[in-house]
């Protein structure tokens, strides 16, 4: 299994190792440098690097790369699983405000996930249920796939040993879903019911995903022209976003962002509302909109200049889309209700939806 | 522990500093030499000794923080290690941990120093707290020392039996640790391994597993009786343990079971038919189709219990299962895991990479598991490259004809993409498409041509490149292209393509006569500044054309050839000496020249365009070895399938000495199987009991319709425990409707009958040991319970109202025996007595116990072997409802009858009677106004229309509690008024008594560990200790059924919870000094803990 943990940071400094078994020189680090190197960018350095003695394999998260050096045969999902799961936990621990002066005490308990003795003068369970739309939508503007990512997240505080049901209304949507261990999988087999003690805090329920197959919703469309001339130097850029299916409800947290082709120098861009900005270093134009109103659309519309000499790109580039819509949950799911067992306190219970874009294309 | 170990633990811990500080006056002259550079560490480290030397804690607390954080960011701090290992007695724990901390870095540098901390962890080993325990034997085990490998061993040895489970996986840890330190010790650890494999903990199943992959991974014979185990243990280890234990299970299954793909048809033996056959019936079938496949019920046993695991929330572990399927199951179960898969896609950047990789080498050999996925794994501009190009890997395996068009669409869009790298990988791909599916050869061809006009050089060069292969397989038909192509030439410069247009030129040198001979001189005055690759290949089209068009070219050949001879590259100058030979004919040049053409000309076959991943489907998926397409150090290699199966029952495990003849007390059934049972599936026996749950409501409804008098839930409840005879219900309701008298007479008779009955139990369970069901002496135990239940009830009405139930109930029992002697076909599955009725048995019909005992053996399906039974023990105590004063003279009390409710299987029987005080008449007595939890139901009694003064009446009543103890509130109301009652119940009631076998209860209980199990140990009192009031006590505190046990020593005590049907598993275990452990074992880990609460002072009271 893992037999060496080493940190890098942005910079390239080891800034941290930990050893499980025998001291590893951290010069085995310079097959992962030499990778590093090879690899443009961060995120295209390989997860795996054989080395004559040695397989790093690595996680790269906050820019930071976590090596695990690894002397013989494993899954190497088992230690990428596990090398985030320690990310995690570093987000956890390091990420509150007050990082304790105690260390943290493992706990046996016999809920492995839950401590025992948990006291709160407010009792309260909250539920986000969070849907990400992916998709890719080609330049006509009809969608070439579309699936749906939910998750549930859960913010529970409650005294003693709870144990809770949560039902839902629809629970046939969920047909492919993977829970939390503290989820007992054979009720929800047999009555689509998730029952649970949960763990104390924040932690992932489950998370789902309603496929390509079914038909997904999108909440929004962007109408674009975008164009370049062989031969003038000037190009056209021109985009409007607007509500499709939204079920009634505001589109917000509009953000536009866009990889516009080596050749662009400039662009004279004029907003019809919010704020854009276009960095012609690294070519990005990101357009921060605001929300949407059905009256009036929001509109970003100008002219680009191009590099002198140079013939035109072959691809309009790609348009990315963050948005956000409060209190909808795009695969129609919703939770029945919430019961707790096994206390006696009434605890507050809370759910919130939210429909947000995740890897949202649209190619012109 | 040896005894030296222990006398010196003892004085270790004064010894230790004083030793300590000898020590190092020794070695530190030595030790600076090292670190003489680090000048300001040293000085650094002077005040770390000072603050370690220091007496307060906090000092020294974070003087070990500042050390542990030099060991985390590489700082050497080796040299205080004298000043640190003083501290390893330390009472503060706090301290103690980054001690070990320190100490797991230093000690394999300072050996002679790390031997003064041995005896704190030696006694640390015996600590009464676990988790000190097992971190003493983690960190004992870190120290790589090896002149302590002995006193590890005997730590290992020592904790693999401990009675924490938590510290048996540190020492199954502990395990894989010492093996790396000495491989010597390997035959004891198989021992400690072989005794850890049969743990019954989740906790400690995935670590020692662990361990015997890294010890011993051919000992397959270890596993072999702990397989069935594993297997049912999977869904609670945790997972990390899970992906280890998948792992291991798929190397043995490759080396027990026979393959499943021989066949397309699958018969698999737990098929609902063979259920019904017997052995022969079996055996005959497979004479008949010799051919047929069956799947070992074991293969299928591990296929099933890890098919859940794909929800699981951990990459690896869906992925093991995954590679599970693909290397075990059969092919029409591999798409299972299909769909989990393309979920793990939404993961991390290196999650995908992995996956992704697995998914293209199944894609090569099954597309259909993906195809349906296809566009999940359409590219994204934002996606990192190498996530790029093997989506299009996998897409490009997918491609077929039905779906050519719609990828060719996707695949212009990512021609044009800004990432060129991954623009010539696709150009790649549509060559692949185009040569695996001939019907778009042409369109890949023009669309490659027209890439041929694109403005990146890059994708030019590829296309060339591809084209040129395509080319090859159909020349004929392009000499337009070639011509296009050598156009080319002049504005390409990337080697690779203008090599491979002059190769294309010089190979269909005749198909385009007029530009070859160009195309020559043109590249002849080029020659010099050519990269070699390309100077090869002029070469060859000089060779080509002097051999087929030499009146023009011979002069340009030649002079090729002289720059060629004197070229920088040996590579080059040998090309040209070779072909000049070869075609230029002189004295020298033998027979060979004559074959010159033949040679340069010959027909040469077309590349195959072949998926980089088709190679690798020879490593396990899901391995190390596998993602890098090389074999990996410690790679085991997955064994192929044996033509003939080992023998299967060597995974029986026998069954535990057949117990004692002790027939559970009150007729409760013993059944005795013949054969180990292979496994049960829970949700089979879920399914058995909805069977008998629909079958009692069912009952239950049409003795409602019959009479809506109390006499049926007499009735109902002699239904509810005949489980499948229909006929035994009709009886029963027959009786009742006989019964029906007018209510006053029917009231007096069953408070009789009850009384009767109350009685009955307790004849029988002093009768019990003898197995003998005809009635005794009665005195013998009644006497006791009589008095008891007097003095606890003070009310005229509480006594008529406890005896109710408990006479009620032992009419049943009589009218049971009655039916059982006149009639076997009334047999009844749980009171089934073979004792009694012996004749019954081989007679009795199809699905009689004893021939289910003997079927479990051979098919798979789980008989009834838990079954809902009649409840042992009423309880004679009554709660109030409603005191009389609060309800103006109407005075109500409850108590629990113990039967399964009439009105619904997930409801408890509630026996409400109601007294009225006052001197009048009170009408109409209902129950309004409901308040209840959320979940909960209450199936009111029928309205009561009047109560004469000093008048009393029981009603029943149900209530699904939903397996909580919460209160159902609700309105008693009369005609004129109304009161706030409620009722809450003791947890006992919410159980309903199962019966099972001592063997079913061990195995339900094997699978009910972990987090499912809470125990105790309690005191009893010394009166308390014999099994008939143990027995009595714990049942009369809860609804449980008796478990028949072989041991004295031990009771069992089963029941399920009404609402759920989860089981509730009770042992109470003797032990010396009048001490008891009690376990209870079950999935409602709440109802669990406070039944816990509630027994422990059941026994220990006198």
């Amino acid at each position: 299994m893992i037999h060496s943990l080493f940190l890098i940071n942005a910079s390239g400094d080891i800034f941290l190792e930990k050893h499980w078994k025998s001291v590893v020189s951290r010069s085995v680090c310079d097959y992962f440098f030499e990778a590093q190197e090879r690899a443009s960018e961060a995120e295209n350095v390989p997860p795996v690097i054989p080395t004559p003695h040695h397989y790093l394999l690595s996680v790269y998260r906050h820019k930071i790369f976590f090596v695990a050096v690894i002397q013989s045969e494993v899954p190497p999902l088992f230690v990428i699983e596990f090398l985030h799961r320690v990310v995690d936990t570093f987000q956890d621990y390091f990420g509150s405000t007050n990082v304790g002066d105690q260390l943290p005490t493992g706990q046996l308990s016999v809920v492995p996930w839950r401590r025992t003795g948990v006291k709160y003068t407010n009792n309260e369970a909250y539920f986000d249920v969070i849907e990400e739309i992916d998709a890719i939508i080609d330049k006509s503007g009809s969608t070439i796939t579309a699936e749906i990512q939910g998750v549930i997240d859960a913010c529970v505080k409650l005294t003693g040993m709870p144990d809770l049901t949560l039902s839902f209304m629809n629970p046939r949507l969920l047909d492919d879903v993977s829970f939390h261990p503290c989820v007992r999988f054979k009720r929800w087999e047999s009555e689509r019911i998730l029952s649970f003690i949960p763990p104390d805090g924040n932690f992932r329920l489950l998370s789902y995903h309603v496929s390509a197959q079914n038909l997904v919703a999108i909440p929004v469309y962007v109408k674009h022209n975008i164009s370049f001339r062989d031969s003038s130097s000037l190009g056209r850029f021109e985009i409007t976003v607007g509500p499709k299916q939204t079920m009634g409800k505001t589109v917000e947290g509009v953000m536009v962002t866009s990889q516009m082709p080596k050749g662009v120098l400039n662009m004279t861009l004029t907003p019809s509302q919010g704020t854009h900005i276009f960095d012609p270093v690294t070519k990005l134009l990101s357009w921060d909109v605001g929300k949407i109103n059905p009256q009036k659309l929001p509109s970003l519309k100008g002219s680009m200049t191009l590099q002198a000499g140079t013939s035109k790109p072959d691809e309009n580039p790609t348009i990315n889309l963050q948005f956000k819509i409060q209190q909808l949950a795009i695969s129609g799911l919703k939770v029945n209700r919430l019961d707790m067992y096994g206390e006696k306190y009434k605890p507050f219970k809370g759910i919130k939806y939210m429909t947000k874009a995740g890897k949202f294309q649209v190619r012109t | 522990m040896s005894g030296n170990g222990l006398s010196y633990g003892e004085q270790g811990g004064e010894a230790a500093p004083e030793l300590a500080q000898e020590a190092a006056t020794t070695t530190t002259p030595s030790a600076p030499a090292a670190f003489g550079l680090f000048s300001s560490d040293t000085k650094k480290n002077e005040d770390l000794k000072q603050m370690l030397e220091s007496s307060k804690d906090s000092a020294k607390l974070d003087a070990m923080k500042r050390i542990v954080g030099m060991i985390a960011k590489g700082k050497n701090a080796s040299e205080l290690f004298p000043a640190v290992v003083k501290n390893v007695a330390s009472k503060n724990i706090e301290i103690k941990k980054l001690v070990y901390v320190y100490l797991m870095r230093y000690a394999e540098e300072q050996q002679d120093l790390a031997l003064l901390s041995i005896s704190t962890f030696q006694r640390a080993l015996k600590d009464p707290n676990q988790l000190i325990r097992a971190s003493a034997l983690r960190v004992l085990s870190s120290i790589r020392v090896p002149i302590i490998v002995p006193i590890m061993m005997l730590a290992i040895k020592e904790a693999s039996s401990d009675l924490s489970p938590y510290v048996r996986k540190n020492a199954a840890h502990a395990i894989q640790k010492l093996y790396s330190l000495d491989p010597e010790q390997k035959e004891m650890l198989i021992e400690v391994i072989e005794k850890l494999l049969k743990d019954r903990s989740t906790l400690v199943a995935g670590s020692v597993v662990m361990a015997f992959e890294e010890v011993c991974p051919d000992r397959i014979d270890l596993i072999h009786k702990n397989y069935r185990k594993l297997c049912n243990l999977l869904v609670d280890v945790e997972e990390w343990g899970q992906v280890v234990i998948i792992h291991m299970l798929t190397r043995y299954a490759r080396t027990q079971f026979v393959s499943p793909w021989k066949d397309d048809e699958v018969v698999e033996e737990y098929s609902e038919n063979n259920f019904y056959e017997s052995d022969e019936e079996q055996k005959e079938k497979d004479r008949k189709v010799k051919n047929i496949y069956t799947m070992d019920p074991d293969h299928r046993l591990l296929l099933r219990n890890t098919k859940p695991l794909l929800q699981s929330r951990n990459a690896a572990v869906v992925m093991a299962v995954a590679q599970l399927y693909w290397h075990l199951a059969p092919k029409s179960e591999a798409s299972t895991v299909s769909k989990s898969l393309v979920r793990l896609l939404r993961s991390n950047r290196e999650v995908q990479y992995i996956v992704l990789q697995n998914i293209a080498t199944m894609s090569i050999q099954r597309k259909g598991m993906f195809e349906p996925y296809l566009k999940s794994f359409y590219v994204r501009s934002t996606d990192p490259t190498m996530i790029k190009t093997l989506k299009l890997e996998i897409l490009t395996n997918l491609a077929n004809e039905a779906n050519i068009s719609t990828l060719l669409r996707e695949f212009q869009t990512y021609v044009k993409s800004q990432d060129k790298q991954f623009a010539a990988a696709t150009i790649q791909a549509i060559g692949r498409c185009a040569t695996n599916i001939t019907e778009v050869t042409d369109t890949c061809l023009n669309g490659l041509v027209c890439l041929l006009s694109n403005r990146d050089e890059i994708v030019v060069a590829e296309s060339v490149v591809v084209i040129k292969k395509l080319l090859q397989t159909q020349p004929a038909h392009h000499g337009e292209i070639i011509k296009h192509m050598a156009k080319l030439l002049d504005n390409i410069t990337v080697p690779v393509a203008r090599a491979s247009i002059l190769w294309l030129i010089g190979e269909y040198c005749e198909r385009v006569p007029k530009i070859a001979p160009d195309v020559l001189r043109k590249t002849a005055k080029s020659f010099t500044t050519e990269d070699d690759l390309v100077k090869l290949q002029i070469l060859n089209l000089g060779a080509k054309l002097y051999l087929t068009n030499s009146k023009q070219t011979k002069l340009l050949t030649q002079y090729v050839l002289n720059l060629g001879k004197y070229d920088q590259s040996y590579d080059i100058r040998d090309r040209t000496r070779f072909i000049r030979q070869l075609i230029v004919p002189n004295e020298k040049s033998g027979a060979l020249s004559k074959y010159a053409k033949k040679i340069f000309l010959a027909q040469k076959p077309a590349p195959l365009l072949e998926s980089p991943f088709k190679d690798r489907d020879h490593f396990q998926l899901g391995t190390l070895s596998h993602t890098l397409n090389s074999r990996a150090t410690g790679y085991l290699e997955l064994s192929n399938w044996p033509e003939v199966a080992p023998d299967p029952s060597v995974r029986n495990v026998d069954v535990a000495e057949p117990t004692k003849e002790w027939t559970g007390i009150l007729g409760i059934t013993k059944k005795e199987k013949p054969m180990e049972k292979f496994y049960s599936e829970s949700e089979e026996e879920e399914d058995e009991c909805t069977n008998t749950s629909s079958s009692k409501s069912e009952s239950g409804s049409e003795s409602e319709k019959e009479d809506k008098e109390e006499s049926s839930s007499d009735e109902s409840s002699g239904s509810s425990s005949s489980s499948e005879e229909s006929s035994d219900s009709e009886s029963d309701s027959k009786e009742s409707t006989a019964n029906k008298t007018s209510r006053a007479a029917a009231e007096s008779s069953v408070s009789e009958d009850n009384k009767k009955k109350a009685k009955g139990i307790f004849k029988k369970r002093s009768t019990s040991s003898s197995s003998d069901t005809e009635p005794t002496s009665s005195e013998e135990s009644s006497p006791d319970s009589k008095s008891e239940s007097d003095s606890k009830s003070d009310s005229e009405s509480e006594k008529s109202g406890s005896a109710t139930s408990s006479k009620k109930e032992e009419k049943l029992v009589q009218d049971r025996k009655a039916s059982n002697r006149k009639d076997v076909f009334l047999l009844d599955l749980d009171d089934f007595c073979p004792v009694t009725t012996p004749v019954a048995v081989p007679i009795a019909a199809v699905l009689s116990p004893s021939s289910t005992a003997d079927l479990e053996g051979l098919s798979l399906s789980n008989s009834s072997v838990i079954d809902v039974t009649t409840q042992i023990s009423v309880p004679t105590e009554t709660h109030e409802l409603l005191h009389r004063m609060s309800g103006k003279g109407l005075a109500a009390h409850y108590h629990f009858s113990r039967q399964p409710s009439i009105f619904g299987d997930h409801m408890v029987s509630v026996q409400v009677t109601v007294t009225n005080t006052t001197d009048q008449k009170i009408e109409n007595i209902h129950i309004k106004e409901k308040k209840l939890p959320p979940g909960m139901r209450v199936h009111e009694f029928n309205p009561i229309e009047y109560l004469e003064p000093a008048g009393s009446i029981t009603v029943s009543m149900g209530i699904d509690f939903c397996d909580s103890t919460q209160m159902a509130s609700f309105q008693l109301c009369t005609k004129d008024d109304h009161f706030n009652v409620n009722i809450q119940p003791p947890v006992g009631e919410l159980l309903l008594p199962v019966t099972m076998s001592e063997k079913d209860f061990k195995k339900e209980q094997g699978m009910l560990t972990g987090m499912n199990e809470t125990s105790a140990t309690i005191a009893v009192a010394p009166q308390n200790s014999t099994r008939l009031v143990i027995i009595e006590r714990v049942v009369k505190a809860a609804n449980l059924g008796v478990v028949p046990s072989g041991q004295d020593n031990i009771h069992r005590f089963a029941a399920k919870t009404v609402h759920s049907g989860s089981l509730m598993l009770v042992t109470v275990e003797l032990k010396e000094g009048s001490t008891a452990q009690l376990v209870i074992n079950t999935e409602k880990t709440v109802i669990g803990s406070v039944l816990l609460r509630e027994l422990k002072p059941v026994l220990s009271q006198g």
